[in-house]
């Protein structure tokens, strides 16, 4: 494969990982309006419970249960959940916000978990050497990252089929009231709280889902990969994709993915070095207006929103 | 007959402009005049009087006062038509003293003229000033429609507008308040006010205008109106809450 | 220990003057402003580029570190944070106030918090700056506790702010009309009270306030810019744990989270001290999430 190639390769690995992420972020907030400020956090929970289940014992370690990637994953997932349940529960019968400062708190506390308890993540050093699933079946990395664009691909699909079916159905359409209308979902004998807990769990747990396969895709994990600018990426991915529309969380993903990496590029290339942590400012500076100009001029998102759910975001 | 105070014509406003609650809504007050509004819960009684306050938009139709035309007045600009409006719940601010409503109340005068004001608010309702230091959300019901009304004539407005006076007053005290906005039109306030009790609003007010699907319906005279037939049968037997 | 409740004292006090203007604008504004945080960083560094450009012509005032160009600077730097303030509320939430869904300000605050930290990091850099390079003796004032005189005037200081602002809250028109306009903005306006001049004055007032903190922020510790981003839980958690809207409760809240903060380091790794609001928080979320002092906008829906 030429360098090309195998750049494009690894990008939509990357790429289509963050879709499912931002699939999760679209169910809470394009679909049942939750505002989740600690994406990463869950990304990073799935991530290091992947890590810490799949990797080898080590004697200086808690960890390293060597466990098959798959358990690996759904434990990370699981993980997941817990944590969301513990935002969740305490959150979601009280003012909407509250959500948001909660779940902006969980993600720097998983960041202070993951650099500060080294016996179980390793600290600032991570867990490194992971196996990566089906690796020995492969001659060469570049076939191996085939096969794995495949395997996130394959995962990412079933998702969003998942997703699309799911919003469809009738537990689709009390998403839809507990959004709009919430005393109207309340008198048709649902219970708002009871349907937010379980959209903003089901949406963390596929955030979990992408930290696992990412941990299995790169082989270890540090608390680099997991820092704060990741929540804002995804939501520029998920507000540009057009929020309440999955192909376009998918679009978005892959577009802001695509921005993000040629702006790094372009910096690097353009920029002298001693401006290039300057250049970096300048790059995230594109994503936080990226966020906001959207939010303000396009608010169905670049890419556009489907009219059924287009509401709440949309101007009255 | 005189030149109208308040004059609303073909009101159409809801709370989006997209979804009108009412569609071409018309009426006058004229100085000094009691008029109440009755009609079925959603005839969008409170949105008019909402969208004549400039809580509500109004996307077509005009409402001029005193020939005026004042259509979408910001709110809080009331006091400067002389207009004030007492709202049917929350109509005080629970967190702050009696004395703290008042000066809120006041907003629109000068200090001096707030604290004389204030003072002669006290000396109509004696029952206010006991409590002057105490929270408003300490007060009965009846009590706080008295501190709302008091409140709304601190800028001695031409034309008061209320929203329900009577709910959830016991029978005692809706007589009391209905004495008392009768008094207020013999010292020159013009009245419009919803009620859902439409047998004691017929009883007390000039002219009643009856609104059904956000529609006027019929009005006139109250005394005619209480003996008018649709009246009694639909409004005066089932008198149905208002939303 | 007593050094430890000192700390906390002191941390307390800044955390408290930054929540003071984040419990205003909930309680006024009606939305989580993520971007609060993000002033305090901005007004330590506005003091700290008004040092640069008028450079310390005088002398400290003994026996405090800074002198007048100090406290110049900060009166500038409280300027220049309302201003900030203004032109975001102007420029970003203003459009997006109508819309339905009234979370779509604090994703808005959440994208801009973003935008001030980097802008930050853009003109003065990411390392650790300070106000001034004269060191301090600590004064020992009991065994085991010694205190400099900087952290004793960033007391007293807010001791008078806060209540110069509890003065303010109760005895003026312009206060009254903010707590009118925090329990019933409708009645508020019914009642003649021009929502939008209250609304301006609430960001003025949040936002100087933000700008002493940062500038006290960055003389009892150091400036970086990600005070903002550090500071935000706690802010959070002060402001809910007293109750929005809650003045008294937020200076309350943080001195306890504060407290809660330092006293932390004796128990647990100091390396999870950033990781106490948020077990603050959450406690609070979940036992009385209206706060110590219930504010006018309670938590509950």
């Amino acid at each position: 494969m030429t360098g090309f190639a195998a750049y494009l390769v690894f990008f939509l690995i990357v790429a289509l990982t963050y879709s499912i992420v931002v699939m999760g972020l679209n169910l809470q907030w394009g679909y049942t309006g939750l505002f989740n400020a600690g994406v990463v956090g869950f990304f990073a929970i799935g991530a290091y419970g992947t890590a810490i289940l799949i990797g080898p014992d080590r004697a200086h370690l808690i960890g390293g249960f060597g466990l098959p990637f798959p358990v690996g994953v759904l434990g990370g997932m699981a993980l997941c959940a817990v944590a969301a349940l513990i935002v969740g529960m305490a959150t979601l019968r009280l003012r909407e916000e509250y959500l948001a400062i909660a779940t902006f708190g969980i993600a720097i506390s998983i960041q202070l978990v993951a650099l500060n308890f080294e016996s179980l993540t390793g600290g600032a050093q991570g867990l490194v050497g992971l196996p990566r699933p089906l690796f020995g079946l492969f001659d060469s990395p570049a076939s191996y990252n085939l096969f794995y664009l495949g395997v996130v691909a394959a995962v990412a699909g079933l998702v969003f089929l998942a997703l699309e079916t799911a919003v469809r159905s009738p537990w689709g359409r009390v998403l839809k009231a507990v959004r709009e209308d919430e005393t109207a979902a309340r008198s048709l004998g649902k219970n708002p709280a009871a349907i937010r807990l379980e959209v903003f769990v089901l949406g963390c747990v596929l955030m979990g889902l992408a930290g696992g396969l990412y941990v299995g895709f790169i082989g270890y994990v540090s608390p680099l990969d997991f820092l704060p600018i990741l929540t804002f990426q995804i939501w520029a991915m998920l507000i540009v994709g057009g929020s309440g529309n999955n192909l376009g969380a998918v679009t978005g993903a892959i577009g802001v993915w695509a921005l993000w990496a040629m702006s790094g590029l372009a910096i690097s290339r353009l920029l002298p070095v001693a401006y290039q942590s300057q250049g970096g400012a300048i790059q995230v500076i594109l994503i936080g207006l990226l966020i906001v100009v959207t939010l303000i001029f396009r608010p169905r998102g670049l890419i556009g929103e489907s009219d059924s759910v287009s509401k709440h975001t949309g101007a009255r | 007959m005189t030149a109208p105070l308040l004059a609303v014509d073909g009101v159409v406003a809801g709370y989006r402009p997209d979804l009108p609650i009412i569609h071409g809504i018309s009426l006058t007050v004229a100085p000094e005049e009691m008029v109440t509004i009755i009609g079925p819960n959603g005839a969008g009684k409170s949105t008019l009087i909402k969208a004549v306050a400039g809580i509500l938009p109004i996307s077509r139709g005009t409402v001029r006062l005193a020939g005026k035309e004042i259509t979408n007045l910001p709110t809080h600009r009331m006091a400067s038509v002389s207009m004030a409006y007492v709202p049917q719940v929350a109509n005080v601010f629970t967190t702050l003293t009696i004395n703290e409503n008042l000066k809120v109340g006041a907003t629109a005068l000068s200090k001096e003229d707030a604290a004389r004001r204030i003072e002669r608010g006290y000396e109509a309702f004696p029952d206010l000033k006991k409590f002057r230091h105490k929270k408003a959300g300490v007060l009965s019901g009846g009590q706080r429609q008295m501190l709302a009304v008091a409140r709304a004539l601190l800028t001695e407005p031409r034309l008061l507008m209320l929203d329900e006076p009577s709910a959830g007053l016991s029978p005692l005290m809706v007589s009391d308040v209905f004495q008392r906005l009768k008094a207020l039109v013999d010292t020159g306030v013009a009245i419009l006010m919803v009620e859902q009790n439409a047998k004691a609003a017929l009883a007390i007010s000039h002219r009643t205008y009856v609104f059904a699907e956000g529609r006027n319906r019929i009005d006139g005279p109250s005394q005619e109106m209480a003996s008018n037939e649709e009246v009694t049968s639909i409004y005066l037997g089932a008198g149905g809450r208002k939303r | 220990m007593l050094q430890a409740i000192a700390d906390g004292i002191l941390s307390g006090s800044i955390i408290a003057l930054g929540a003071i203007g984040l419990t205003l604008t909930m309680g006024i504004l009606r939305f989580a402003n993520f971007a609060h945080a993000e002033l305090v960083t901005w007004g330590a560094y506005m003091a700290l580029g008004v040092l640069a450009l008028t450079g310390a012509f005088m002398g400290p005032l003994e026996p405090f570190s800074f002198g007048v160009p100090l406290i110049m600077a900060t009166l500038v730097a409280m300027v220049l944070t309302a201003a900030l303030a203004l032109a975001i509320d102007w420029l970003v939430y203003r459009p997006l106030r109508g819309r339905a869904n009234h979370l779509t300000l604090v994703f808005g605050s959440f994208g801009v918090s973003l935008l001030v930290r980097m802008i930050i990091l853009l003109i003065f850099g990411g390392g650790a700056q300070y106000y001034s390079n004269t060191l301090q003796i600590a004064i020992p004032v009991a065994p085991g506790l010694r205190i400099l005189p900087d952290q004793v005037f960033t007391l007293g200081l807010t001791a008078v702010i806060v209540v110069a602002l509890h003065l303010f809250l109760q005895k003026t028109r312009l206060g009254l009309a903010m707590r009118a306009l925090a329990e019933n903005p409708e009645l508020a306006r019914v009642n003649g009270i021009d929502t939008k001049v209250v609304v301006r004055w609430t960001w003025i007032i949040g936002a100087s306030l933000a700008a002493i903190s940062g500038v006290l922020y960055g003389l009892t510790v150091q400036l970086r810019p990600e005070i903002g981003f550090h500071l935000l839980l706690p802010l959070f958690a002060a402001a809910i744990l007293g109750g929005v809207g809650n003045v008294f409760g937020a200076v309350i809240g943080g001195l306890i989270v504060g407290l809660a903060e330092s006293l932390s380091v004796l128990v647990i790794p100091a390396g999870y001290k950033l990781a106490v609001p948020f077990m603050i928080l959450l406690l609070v979320l979940y036992i009385r999430p209206t706060g110590i002092f219930a504010g006018t906008v309670g938590g509950a829906k």
